[in-house]
């Protein structure tokens, strides 16, 4: 049941953030909104209800080096669209990879 | 000076089918999240909460409708929708900041009740993301080159 709430409510929220994205310009203050934090606002509510505060803050915690991944994965996308001329699909899906990377290896380093 | 406009024209671009894929890919990333801190801790939990969920679909969007907008007015509109996809991402490292702030305040507001916690972290968020995008806009220097203000 907890699932059904977090896919319904997850969808709700980054489906709102990306609307507004949708109506704003110019359209780099658009992209704030492809990176608001829709994901981390339903998982931490349930988790606040649910895990307690320890939890909570232990993700939180991890989502600041998320945070630091996710500004390499845009200027990533950014270059791998601009410098090398990819479409929009295959820059940002090959870019997850980095994204994957860089968060995984700041989380075995500092162990958040 | 570029101006903060709603544009609500661009809403029209927008299929109905586009809005469900964001909403499953939303809700799944959602799940993913959650499925990821009951499996293997809150620590690579919270690390997901920053994936880029819907960055890949919101991206190819983008790049659909300016290419789609730019190629009715007989312009180039692949280059163009390479360009709008990259001022968009070049937005979400901006954007970025916002989420480290949003992190900061639920970490460091722990004492505080929940309802106040995560609204003080999205009050952080949209102060720290607008911010960072007021003094980085200027960067990609290339990315202004061949795309009209405020497009």
């Amino acid at each position: 049941m907890e699932f059904v709430i977090r896919f319904l409510a997850g969808g709700i929220v980054v489906s709102a953030f990306a609307l507004l994205g949708d109506l704003l310009r110019p359209k780099s203050f658009a992209g704030l909104f492809s990176a608001a934090p829709s994901v981390a606002l339903v998982t931490l509510g349930l988790a606040f209800q649910n895990q307690g505060i320890d939890y909570v803050v232990a993700e939180a915690r991890a989502m600041v080096l998320g945070g630091i991944a996710l500004a390499i994965y845009g200027v990533v996308v950014c270059h791998l669209l601009m410098r090398k001329r990819w479409s929009a699909g295959a820059a940002s899906s090959t870019a997850l990879l980095v994204w994957f990377g860089v968060g995984a290896g700041l989380l075995m380093t500092f162990g958040a | 000076m570029s101006i903060i406009r709603l544009k609500f024209v661009s809403l029209k671009q927008s299929r109905w089918y586009e809005h469900v894929i964001r909403f499953v890919l939303g809700g799944l990333a959602t799940m993913f999240a959650g499925g990821i801190a009951v499996l293997a801790g809150p620590s690579w939990g919270g690390l997901f909460l920053a994936f880029p969920a819907i960055f890949c679909a919101s991206s190819t969007l983008i790049e659909k409708h300016e290419r789609t907008r730019k190629e009715s007015k007989r312009l180039r509109g692949t280059r163009r929708g390479q360009e709008a996809a990259a001022l968009d991402a070049f937005g979400a490292a901006l954007g970025s900041a916002g989420i480290v702030a949003f992190a900061l305040t639920v970490w460091f507001g722990r004492y505080l009740p929940p309802v106040i916690v995560l609204g003080l972290a999205m009050v952080a968020w949209s102060i720290v993301a607008v911010m960072a995008w007021h003094c980085g806009r200027h960067w990609p220097r290339e990315l202004r080159r061949g795309i009209s203000p405020g497009s």
